[in-house]
């Protein structure tokens, strides 16, 4: 198989995956999300004939105004098309077509912080926030987790190479967010270091935002970098094990290059396409885990407004949600796909 | 067949893998004492608030005691009292004695005296309390409501009640300072001389004197209110701690050996399967698994747990349907290299069916590895279920460990330093995570020599 069709089938694939978890997700909350917008529907129809005095004085009886009201209704979700069921495969195919066009919808409870019930505006607002939250978080862990592994990889039993492994084991039982209520009892509550909520009180649009946002990531990021990197040592030092045990080193061995140079300069560079790859996957798995580190740290971004949703019921975000998520997660497979493919050719004899 | 003896050995030899062993088997005798000995309403009653309120609120471990200077009084439930029937010509009195050894630095945070009385006619409930220092206190004196025949009445006095206040401001000559600022409490356990805690053995009785009938306390106890309570304190619904992270274990490792077992078992025959039958049928399945590899597990895992319902037997059907994925693949490649070894050639000229020779000879050579699989994938269901009931999508009638944390959260226990409600239930996470992370390493190092060294 040649690595265009190789990509092709990839792609063809990743985009089945996401077709088919909007389709399922749209078929689990399809029911809720009928009624909750049939009711939104009739709120509206409500609201605007109090307000419109003229149109409430030219009623006889109060029987009149039901009727009008129901008449109203009743074609506004002919209108929507709410009036065939939410299976109907009309209106999943609508409905997948538009979050496909990103065009999701208003959210029934949540608003972004300038106000908009725009889901689209919302997951915009907070997608930038997790963006820098969690790649801050990834880089660091990746830059301390191949320096650390690379070393004790070259030292197998050594004392550094003891403690990155039990440091990896230990540091990976514990859940991110549990850790993430210590060190809110430990900087927040007992030495008042940083604050216990991590969104900052100031507006947006005021020139110390910025600052003040950092601020309150510091926290998130040392509790994420803190659990994430002992995992990535372990992975990079096994890497090592294996490349250092190859012939070409001992070659280079004999030839008298030092330990410094065999190290980082071949064996680092010959694990390169695995470490790239769980690099891009793990970019996009922090994004999925960011659900419940962001609830815990109140971190303004995807993963809490996903939480928020899920607390309300609020079905356009928590499906537009899903779907940003989801898109970054394939694009990220795919990426990594590509990456590999491209890194190490034996991928294109499979 | 693999030789079972040999991973035995193996893992003897092992000192991690013997610590995880050893940990498992605490935390399993564990689960079987808490089956045996702690009765089981109490984990039907974990979420129902009205079965807790004879708990304090909030209150600490009883050992913090140990480390400190001062010691903060430890909350005492006392329902065995002595009785004292007084019979007289026409007067009919009971009497109860509760007894306790004060011996703290603090105030307690409050009493309460809860009892059923059974009586007839409209008898005088009195309550007094006599102090180390042989000064008797009145503290209440009220009727009950009258009953025309014999009936069960029950009622609560609490330390805030107004008429136990106006009691004591009418004794406050027994004090040599003023007492009109303080508390019914304070003024119940102070120094007569300077204020400070007395302590010493309290008596506390109350009496219930009818005229003409008997009269008795079916039911009666009277609670002390502490701030230490226990081995690992109570929350603030005034939950014991201790019972929710006792229940919590058997719920945990069954969690987590089910969906590992479960998940592990269906990867292995799915990618055994694909890898041996090859081809057409190897494509399609590996697509599937691309398919299900590519989901995004925790949205939907939360969808599916808001949509469908919170059962935990729902849960751990689909996270095994997220689990499988990753070991079938493995399989698959294993089971590749199987079959073109010579003894799956010669059970298929012998014509051997397939699902004889998947089960009989080439699952066997997989199994090390998937015993080492089992182990690793314990830990990641039970901190996933732990973040799902962490996020408050868990079955609300089971504790767990995540929820005592959800529940944590929501009172704010981290900012407010609640340290003893976050500490245990994460500890119990992270120890049984590493019991089966240490028996799955040791597993692999048998499975695949090559990470020796």
């Amino acid at each position: 198989m040649g690595l265009k069709r190789y990509f092709a089938s990839r792609g063809i694939i990743l985009f089945g995956v996401l077709m088919a978890t909007l389709f399922l997700t749209i078929l689990l909350v399809g029911s809720n999300m009928d009624a909750i917008m049939k009711k939104g529907v009739a709120i509206q129809v409500r609201s605007e004939i109090v307000q419109n005095k003229d149109l409430v004085a030219g009623f006889q009886s109060t029987n009149e105004l039901d009727l009008y009201i129901t008449g109203q209704i009743d074609q506004r979700v002919k209108n929507l098309g709410l009036d065939t069921p939410w299976y109907s495969p009309n209106r999943i195919g609508l409905s997948m077509y538009k979050i496909m066009i990103l065009d999701f919808g208003h959210a029934t409870f949540l608003t972004s912080d300038s106000g908009s019930t725009a889901v689209g505006d919302i997951i915009l607002e907070k997608l930038p926030k997790t963006i820098l939250l969690f790649t801050t978080a990834t880089v660091i862990i990746s830059v301390i987790g191949i320096f650390v592994g690379a070393t004790s990889g070259s030292k197998t039993g050594s004392k550094i190479d003891k403690m990155t492994s039990s440091f990896a084991v230990i540091s990976s039982s514990f859940p991110v967010w549990w850790v993430g209520l210590i060190m809110i009892f430990t900087f927040a509550f007992s030495y008042n270091v940083f604050p216990a909520r991590a969104t900052p009180l100031l507006a947006p649009d005021d020139p110390g935002y910025i600052a003040a946002l950092l601020y309150h990531m510091t926290l998130p990021l040392i509790t994420i970098v803190l659990i994430g990197f002992g995992t990535w040592a372990y992975l990079v030092r096994n890497f090592m094990i294996g490349i250092l045990q190859e012939d070409y080193i001992f070659a280079k061995r004999a030839i008298g290059l030092s330990q410094r140079r065999i190290v980082y300069g071949s064996a680092l560079r010959n694990a390169a396409p695995p470490i790239v790859t769980i690099l891009a996957l793990s970019l996009s798995g922090s994004l999925g885990g960011a659900i419940i580190t962001e609830a815990v740290f109140d971190w303004p971004g995807m993963g809490r407004l996903y939480f928020e949703a899920i607390n309300v019921m609020d079905l356009p975000v928590i499906i537009g949600t899903t779907y940003v998520l989801t898109v970054f997660f394939l694009v990220s497979i795919f990426v990594s796909d590509l990456l590999y493919g491209y890194l190490d050719p034996r991928i294109r004899t499979i | 067949m693999t030789d079972y003896t040999e991973i035995r050995a193996g893992f003897v030899k092992s000192k991690i893998g013997l610590v995880g062993a050893g940990i498992l088997l605490c935390l399993i005798l564990v689960s079987a004492l808490t089956a045996v000995f702690v009765p089981i309403e109490t984990y039907k009653q974990w979420n129902n608030p009205a079965s807790w309120t004879a708990f304090p609120k909030s209150a600490l471990p009883s050992w913090v005691n140990f480390f400190s200077e001062k010691k903060m009084p430890e909350h005492q439930i006392i329902d065995t009292p002595r009785t004292i029937l007084q019979e007289g010509s026409s007067v009919f009195v009971t009497v109860q004695k509760f007894e306790t050894d004060y011996a703290y630095d603090y105030f307690p945070n409050d009493f309460l005296f809860q009892y059923t009385a059974e009586y007839e006619g409209s008898p005088l409930l009195q309550v007094s309390v006599l102090r180390p220092d042989g000064i008797d206190l009145q503290l209440v004196s009220s009727s009950l409501p009258h009953s025309s025949h014999l009936a069960a009445y029950s009622d609560k006095i609490f330390s805030t009640n107004d008429s136990i206040r106006k009691n004591l401001v009418l004794q406050s000559s027994k004090f040599s300072y003023p007492i009109d600022g303080m508390t019914a409490k304070e003024i119940i356990f102070s120094n007569s001389a300077k204020g400070d805690v007395l302590k010493g053995r309290y008596v506390f009785s109350v009496g219930l004197a009818g005229v003409d009938s008997k009269n008795a306390f079916s039911e009666s106890r009277f609670i002390l209110g502490g701030k230490v309570f226990g081995l690992v304190g109570t929350d603030e619904l005034r939950r014991d701690l201790s019972i929710g992270l006792l229940w919590g274990t058997p719920v945990a490792l069954f969690i987590g050996v089910v969906v590992a077992v479960g998940s592990v078992v269906s990867g292995l025959v799915f990618g055994v399967y694909a890898g041996y039958k090859g081809g057409r049928t190897d494509e399609s399945m590996m697509r599937l698994n691309d398919v299900v590899y590519a989901l995004p597990a925790l949205p939907f895992l939360i969808i599916l747990s808001v949509t469908t319902s919170n059962s935990i037997f729902l849960m751990i059907g689909f996270l095994m349907i997220f689990g499988w994925v990753g070991i079938a693949k493995v399989s698959r490649s294993m089971a590749l290299q199987i079959k073109t070894r010579q003894f799956v050639d010669a059970a298929k000229t012998m014509g051997q069916k397939d699902s004889k020779i998947i089960f009989r000879h080439i699952i066997p050579q997989i199994m090390p590895y998937a015993l080492a699989s089992i182990a690793i994938s314990v830990p990641a269901a039970i901190t996933t279920e732990a973040g799902l009931s962490f996020l408050g999508l868990g079955d609300p009638t089971f504790p767990t460990w995540g929820q005592i944390l959800h529940d944590a959260k929501s009172h704010g226990a981290a900012a407010r330093g609640l340290w003893w409600w976050i500490m245990p239930p994460g500890i119990m996470v992270a120890l049984t995570g590493l019991a089966f992370v240490f028996i799955g390493n040791s597993l692999e190092v048998i499975a695949n020599p090559k990470l020796k060294r």
